[in-house]
């Protein structure tokens, strides 16, 4: 459903500083199950996870969804594909401080226009299938690690995206909570979602759920195995 | 010279209308130069982010120019004590010869940066920018236009001396004198009314056949600035005389006094809106064929055509009520 | 600021409404002296001047209040010798009423004590606010006038269009008079308030330039956590326009709230606080008037200059800035 075409990434072309995070990756990525993009900090996993999920084009290479060619589009058109195609779990939560638990799952829905009671009534219904329906009105300072990235979770699937992105979504978490986030991104994918998750933490890689690891080392792929 | 805060204030607008233009201006020619759509590479991510900011000046160069067209002719208007001769805003306007160049130059600015905002929205709306280079042209047509509207607006305020002895309306607009103003003042009555009328009926068949043939698109523009040229002389010629009831007074400009209700912002807002949309529709017709904006031009050319019809209807709606309300009898 | 001018501009045009087409005046080295009753029969035989009569009026200044009052003789009242009208203004300082008696200081040093028989309504105060109505014999006593001189003359003309040429015959026939037409006096009145307001308008520029630098600086000046905010909106699927428009609404809504708010206080404080601030400026530096209300009147124009002045200069400072705060590359919260 997704493919990569000898994909690179350069970060400040042209200058001194000049790095390339991505050296022509192909890849091709089926619908549904887990895969985890592993490798050392700076090996491209996250440009890579950026570059799937529409938040940046590549430098070189091709990038297509279900055939449809996505390397060339103008950021307004990656947004569009964004809002639909892709849920986002981040490393920090990235939950935006000051506004209560519901206000900050529906933040991906106001660009959509769709109308509020509808809007509110999915993000309660999310809330409540996560466990957090009594926390939904407080505002997110307050909630625990646990939940900070569970409503991070409800958050992605707002828009009821086919693919979930995660980066790093163990990383702030004991590992307790770590099998939690792990087993809820597993019910999730066998739901029939395509779940993608870059991470370091063998926690994650070594998990039951897992369908797919690649590995990556200093922009190249380096390795690609099914579980 | 004069200093009245409205003329600070126009001049305040005129300024930063020209600042923001020519700002828009400059990230335009590097556009032109540098744009490569098939490029991942940061410099065209950077221009296609200042596209972004040109629309939002642009946006805001149309908002500016419209409050400064209404303020300009208040100005002109509030000023007519101060010359004598003039008892409105055309005497105002006549006290040097700069006085109706910044009006003209005001409401094709206006005509301008409309357009160019439809043009873009367009655009947008194309996932591959394929009007990207016809819109920078324009924009780089428009800047300088933008300067010389400052300019002359500043030699207009600079040459307002008050012991000038102007002419107003009574004597521009009227029927005896010479000049394009004259000229329209002296049509008489009947010919003028049946212009007037001819014009909405072509405007109508021109719809039908636009509607019905994209590709009649420029000249379906050009009618709908025919016909906001004819409404205005219809204007001058005669309709101003109904709502005065005085067969004499010919001006466009007393219609936005009180004493009249205020019915020339009925009248014009309308004509001008309708005006923008069908010149809208009729130049965004040739790029239907573009294959990205297959999709969008057809609904946003019904859209504009609907849109400026319904002004046109509301304008000839008000004109007629005007006339019929009248105690002025033209025609026998 | 722009009220208060616009105020006094309405007041102005009220009270030369009714005010004579021409008048006429004698001048003697320049300076304006008391019109010989002979003047007046010259004045009618000429040709379109179809009435013409004397008129007494003059100023008195009165220590107890430090203000002077305007005195006008009112024919038309029919008032005795020792009775007198006042303006509400004056009524209001020296907290006398219709029944009381009110004393002046005649020119020969005698008092005079005269009746109040009337206090004038406030429809528009600055015109009515000092003055003193009272009848010719009175007023003669008050200045010690002698019998056969007037103030000045008005006339009244049968063509109004035909005033200016009346005037030229007047200067022709009466060459130490001054005719003074009602336009003209429209005009300077007109000119003298909008040349004020507008130099006070620009010195107040320096206070807008103050003000859009502040504008800009707030804009401009992103903190960390607002960058972060922005980078995850754009992640989770705002789009650079989202954010733009969204930075515009905030920057539209709070200068558009700015200026009600500034609107209304300065309305309130000019047509009900009596506009301390600005007044000095554009009524002449002097205190002209003990007190006096304005009529409170809203003008379209007015609001659009306001407009022009606040809301669009704030709007062009944050144009660019917003437009900054929106370009942030929606991977940055991925990379953050």
């Amino acid at each position: 459903m997704i493919a990569l075409h000898e994909v690179s990434k350069v970060f400040n072309q042209g200058q001194p500083n000049e790095c390339r995070a991505l050296r022509e990756v192909s890849l091709r990525l089926e619908r549904g199950g887990i895969t985890v993009f592993k490798g050392p900090s700076g090996s491209g996993k996250t440009t890579l996870l950026t570059l799937i999920g529409c938040l940046a084009r590549p430098t070189a290479g091709r990038i297509t969804l279900d055939g449809r060619l996505l390397s060339n589009l103008p950021e307004r058109f990656l947004t569009e594909v964004r809002r639909h195609t892709f849920g986002f779990v981040f490393q920090q939560f990235n939950l935006i401080r000051g506004l209560t638990v519901l206000d900050n799952v529906m933040l991906p829905a106001y660009p959509l226009g769709k109308p509020h009671r509808e809007l509110r009534d999915g993000a309660r219904a999310l809330l409540d299938r996560f466990g957090l329906g009594a926390k939904a009105d407080s505002r997110v300072e307050w909630l625990s690690g646990g939940e900070a990235q569970r409503t991070a979770l409800a958050r992605a699937l707002i828009n009821d995206p086919a693919v979930l992105i995660a980066d790093e979504p163990t990383a702030n978490l004991d590992s307790a909570l770590s099998r939690e986030v792990l087993a809820l991104l597993g019910e999730l994918a066998t739901q029939g979602r395509t779940v993608l998750i870059s991470s370091h933490d063998p926690l994650v890689f070594e998990a039951v759920q897992v369908d797919r690891i690649i590995e990556l080392h200093d922009g190249r792929m380096v390795g690609d195995s099914r579980c | 010279m004069l200093i009245t805060p409205a003329i600070v204030a126009l001049q305040l607008i005129a300024l930063s209308v020209a600042g923001t233009v020519l700002l828009a201006a400059g990230f335009a020619w590097k556009i032109l130069r540098h744009w490569n759509i098939h490029s991942g590479s940061e410099l065209q991510l950077r221009l296609e982010r200042r596209t972004y900011l040109i629309s939002t000046l642009l946006g805001f160069a149309l908002g500016a120019e419209l409050l400064s067209l209404l303020l300009f002719a208040q100005t002109a208007e509030s000023l007519s004590g101060q010359f004598v001769g003039a008892m409105c805003a055309t005497g105002v306007l006549n006290v040097n010869p700069f006085g109706f160049p910044t009006l003209l130059l005001k409401i094709a600015l206006f005509f301008l940066a409309a357009l160019w905002l439809l043009l873009n929205r367009v655009d947008n709306r194309g996932y591959d920018y394929p009007l990207v280079r016809v819109k920078y042209g324009l924009l780089l047509a428009l800047a300088p236009l933008a300067l010389l509207e400052g300019a002359v607006q500043t030699r207009f305020f600079l040459g307002l001396e008050p012991e000038v002895i102007t002419s107003c309306c009574g004597s521009l607009f009227s029927a005896t004198g010479q000049g394009v103003a004259a000229e329209l003042a002296g049509l008489p009555a009947r010919p003028a009314l049946v212009l007037f009328y001819a014009m909405s009926g072509l405007l109508l068949v021109m719809e039908l056949a636009f509607r019905r043939w994209p590709q009649l698109g420029p000249l379906f523009a050009a009618t709908n600035l025919l016909a906001f040229t004819v409404t205005i002389a219809g204007i001058v010629a005669f309709l101003s005389l109904y709502v005065y009831e005085n067969p004499n007074h010919h001006c466009p400009f007393c219609l936005l006094k009180a004493g009249y209700d205020y019915v020339g912002y009925a009248l014009y807002l309308p004509l001008f809106a309708a005006t923008a949309a069908g010149m809208g529709a009729g130049i965004i017709a040739p790029f239907h064929r573009i294959v990205s904006l297959q999709a969008t031009i057809p609904g946003e050319m019904r859209h504009l055509t609907g849109l400026a019809l319904t002004g046109f209807g509301v304008f000839y709606g008000l004109a007629t009520w005007l006339i019929l309300r009248s105690n002025l009898i033209l025609l026998g | 600021m722009l009220l208060l001018s616009q105020g006094l501009r309405r007041e102005a045009t009220l009270l030369l409404q009714d005010a004579p087409e021409v008048v006429v005046q004698k001048l003697i080295a320049g300076r304006h002296d008391p019109l010989p009753a002979a003047w007046l029969d010259t004045l009618r035989r000429i040709r379109g001047v179809s009435s013409a009569r004397g008129r007494l009026w003059g100023y008195y200044y009165d220590p107890a209040i430090k203000a002077n009052y305007t005195l006008m003789v009112a024919p038309e009242r029919g008032l005795a010798a020792d009775e007198i009208v006042v303006g509400a203004a004056l009524a209001r300082i020296r907290q006398i009423g219709v029944g009381d008696y009110l004393s002046l200081r005649a020119a020969d040093g005698r008092p005079l004590s005269l009746h109040i028989v009337g206090v004038l309504d406030s429809a528009s105060e600055l015109l009515g606010a000092d003055l003193l109505l009272l009848s010719e014999t009175g007023f003669r006593q008050l200045f010690q006038l002698p019998p056969e001189v007037y103030t000045d003359a008005v006339l009244t003309v049968r063509n109004p269009r035909e005033a200016s040429t009346v005037a030229g015959k007047i200067a022709l026939a009466l060459p130490a008079s001054r005719p003074i037409l009602r336009a003209e006096i429209l005009r300077t009145y007109d000119a003298v308030f909008h040349w004020r307001e507008g130099m006070v308008f620009v010195a107040l520029g320096s206070l807008l330039l103050a003000f859009l630098i502040l504008a800009w600086d707030k804009a401009a000046g992103l903190s960390a956590e607002e960058k972060r905010e922005i980078g995850i909106l754009k992640a989770i699927g705002w789009e650079t326009g989202d954010i733009l428009r969204m930075k515009l609404w905030e920057g539209t809504l709070l200068s558009l709230t700015a200026f009600l708010v500034g609107y209304l206080l300065a309305w309130w404080q000019v047509f009900h606080g009596g506009a301390r601030l600005f007044a000095p400026v554009l009524k002449g530096w002097a205190v002209l008037y003990p007190d006096f209300r304005l009529t409170p009147a809203v003008d379209l124009q007015q609001i659009l200059v306001l407009l022009a002045v606040t809301v669009l200069p704030y709007i062009v400072a944050t144009l660019i800035p917003g437009w900054r705060a929106a370009i942030i590359d929606p991977d940055a919260a991925m990379r953050g």
